[in-house]
């Protein structure tokens, strides 16, 4: 058996149905072999690869396939350019904590360290995006970096794994073993919660008068929805997500205070220090969440919980309490000892004072009848079902959707929060409608980043993978454009997209369908008819270019501070 | 809350290809500042112990720890300092005297520390000294008076003592 041909059987044997790549010189013997595999008449489902057009949206593809199905997602590239392409696809993943194994191919073995056409040092490179990397030198050692792959990326913190074959590798014959197990001295999966930690934490929320939950995307990557909700309903606890933390709990909850920080709501953000404990799980604190740290919650009791020990003490730097645990491990053992306890009445006026931030943030809702940036994301909460999947890019349209589009059911929004990738969005909605085929799946897009990655159009229409693409369309950098609106004097510079191509005629150059909408009206007959399309749609939803996304934490001010209007 | 002190971490990694790279690599990308690093084989074939000195407070140096420990090339880490360790380095330094200092009172300064002499030529002599850190460096200062040339120094190795005074266990 060939390394190659190892490869493709490992992926198989790790229940692997669909990979995201595209081919080149050096990974051409796992293309073929992929192709052997699909056609030989023993083959059940196969392994369906989806070419994308760019080598970054076929990370970003696998890492929405994997946020949605919870599973490992795999990409490929060649070496060299490839390999160097899917790098911010993987930076993407690992910021965000996203279990994607990327495969890439390298020079042969005798090549290496020649500066050999499309040679790279994509292993070094990757190293500090990933949580490991492998190079099987021999063909005999495919299957174990496969296997190890699967076995690292998904489990403690998810991070993307990178395995790069060197072509000779992938062509030899060898004797070829698949190990069932592999074992890793100093990496295991996450022990259970320590006991005695879980106890204390436990008697301080039940004691505590003003307690608040704020959820991150730990929740969402260790599945621990229920746990949370019933958690926090064994509470009778109010619950604030950070921006990756989104949908971590149904926004449509009583209990619910919606998303915190930059742009999170005015009121939550306010009520955030009045806490007299914060339970924060699964969130690393970052600056986008906290504001200016020194002026976070200083009067609170801060316990953090968090799948990884370097992040305790990282940007937070004294939590009173914390342990290192899985979010749904700890979760389950905190219901467990609260449930033991004793649930007072001591908190009614504290949920009741909770309660009426979350109306007063449902009353800011009001509805206009001009079709503005705020308006169509109202309008996509109110016709999507609750079970559709969001994507987003990254600028004001994503914060519109932190701020309006409430999140209701688990893994239906999915954005890039931590490295802010622009172009995430849409290829990684091709990946969820690969993992939901079932769902509909709407990219909310704004004009600048729809044309990082809009190539995927291609992929979308050859392939069949039909999805929404709402491209919220101000004709500019919309958000850099509002930092120099209000930080740089209104000093507009290079934000200006006005040559930007119509929307509409590139989806149909594509072959996709597209459609401009100019009011509310429009805009819910064309969502209606996009989302049971049997081709992509992409919808241009012309705005002011003048929009701001408010309210907003300046950079550098303490989480009360909040620019309103 | 600024502790800043020198601190001293020992890993045990695993002896392959690829371990130094993502060890300087984490250093590089968390902005840790590391004062010096030494590797070699340590007791079990297949792993290696480093030895890292750095000069930074106690959140870093907790930082660095849980960093290192998250590596899975890593198998142990252990904070060290000089009141649990012992801490010990090496130095070659060249020395060229010039004609003023007699050669007794060169051999004098050498002795005094405990010095060898491991190479002579006609205008330069090479000493061998080791011992704790601070040693090394006042020994460094010294030959200043006596034509420093060039030092070579490994770096502190360490090893955590067996007899410690309970009081003394918890470090940093």
């Amino acid at each position: 058996m060939s390394g190659s041909e190892a490869l493709v059987e490992a992926l198989r044997r790790e229940h692997v149905e669909v990979t995201f790549g595209h081919p080149g010189g050096a990974n051409m013997p796992i293309y073929d072999a992929i192709s052997e595999f699909n056609t030989s008449p023993n083959t059940g489902k196969g392994i369906r690869h989806i070419l994308a057009r760019h080598e970054q949206s076929a990370a970003h593809m696998a890492d929405g396939y994997a946020r949605v199905s919870g599973k490992v997602g795999v990409c490929m590239a060649t070496s060299g350019p490839g390999a160097t392409n899917l790098l911010t696809g993987l930076a993407t993943a690992y910021m965000d904590s996203s279990p994607v194994v990327a495969i890439t191919g390298q020079v042969p073995t005798f090549a290496i360290g020649s500066d050999a056409f499309q040679e790279i040092d994509i292993v070094g490179m990757a190293t500090s995006v990933t949580k490991y990397t492998f190079q099987p030198l021999r063909a005999r050692d495919v299957p174990y970096a496969i296997k190890a792959a699967f076995y690292l990326a998904p489990t403690r913190r998810p991070q993307p794994v990178l395995i790069d074959i060197p072509k000779d590798v992938q062509q030899l014959e060898d004797d070829i073993e698949f190990p069932n197990t592999v074992h890793f001295p100093n990496y295991q999966p996450l022990p259970d919660p320590d006991p005695t930690i879980v106890k204390t934490i436990a008697q301080m929320v039940l004691g505590s008068q003003h307690p608040i939950i704020l959820a991150g995307g730990g929740i969402k990557m260790s599945n621990a929805y229920r746990e949370l909700q019933a958690f926090a309903e064994l509470l009778v606890a109010p619950v604030t997500t950070s921006f990756m933390g989104k949908g971590a709990f149904p926004e449509n909850h009583p209990l619910s205070l919606g998303c915190m920080g930059m742009h999170g709501a005015e009121q939550t953000n306010k009520l955030l220090p009045e806490s007299d404990i914060l339970l924060v799980i699964g969130s690393r604190l970052s600056d986008r969440t906290t504001g200016k740290i020194e002026k976070f919650c200083p009067n609170t009791k801060i316990i953090h919980i968090d799948a990884d020990k370097a992040e305790i003490g990282k940007n937070y730097k004294f939590p009173v309490v914390s342990l290192v645990a899985d979010a749904k491990a700890a979760l389950a053992a905190l219901s467990r000892e609260v449930e033991a306890g004793m649930m007072g009445q001591h908190r009614e006026a504290w949920v009741k004072k909770a309660h009426e931030v979350i109306e007063a943030t449902a009353e800011m809702d009001t509805a206009s009848s001009t079709l503005s940036g705020v308006e169509a994301v109202k309008l996509l909460r109110k016709i999507l079902p609750s079970y559709a999947i969001v994507t987003t890019e990254v600028g004001q349209h994503q914060m519109w959707c932190e701020q309006h589009y409430q999140v209701i059911e688990p893994r239906t929004f999915l954005s890039s929060g931590g490295l802010g990738t622009m172009g995430f969005g849409f290829p990684a909605a091709l990946g969820a409608k690969m993992a939901k085929p079932d769902v509909p799946v709407i990219d909310i897009a704004g004009d600048g980043s729809f044309q990082m990655t809009e190539n995927s159009l291609a992929t979308s229409v050859e392939e069949g993978i039909p999805v929404t693409v709402v491209v919220i369309n101000n004709r500019m950098l919309g958000m850099v454009a509002q930092w120099q609106r209000f930080f740089y004097n209104r000093r507009y510079s290079a934000v200006n997209l006005g040559s930007s191509p119509d929307f509409v005629k590139l989806a149909e150059a594509y072959g996709a369908e597209g459609v401009r909408v100019q009011s509310s009206a429009e805009l819910k007959a064309a969502v209606t008819k996009a989302i049971r399309s049997t081709v992509t749609t992409v919808i241009d939803v012309p705005i002011s270019p003048e929009e701001n996304v408010l309210p907003m934490l300046p950079p550098g001010a303490g989480i009360k501070e909040m620019i309103v209007g | 809350m600024d502790d800043k002190q020198q601190r001293i971490i020992s890993a045990l990694v695993e002896n392959k290809p690829g371990v130094l790279f993502r060890v300087a690599n984490l250093f590089r990308r968390k902005s840790f500042n590391i004062e010096s690093m030494t590797i070699g084989h340590a007791e079990t074939p297949g792993l290696s112990r480093m030895t890292i000195t750095m000069s930074c407070n106690y959140n870093q140096a907790d930082q660095v720890m849980k960093n290192l420990d998250n590596l899975i090339d890593v198998r142990r880490v252990e904070p060290l300092d000089s009141r649990n360790a012992t801490v010990r380095e090496l130095a070659l330094v060249k020395l060229s005297p010039g004609s003023p200092p007699t050669r007794p009172e060169i051999m004098n300064f050498i002795e005094t520390f405990r010095g060898n002499v491991v190479d002579v030529s006609t205008e330069t002599l090479t000493v061998e000294v080791s011992g704790d850190p601070d040693k090394i460096n006042a020994f460094i200062t010294l030959a200043r008076n006596y034509g420093l040339k060039e030092v070579a120094r490994t770096g502190a190795v360490a090893l955590s003592r067996e007899m410690i005074p309970a009081e003394t266990t918890a470090v940093w």
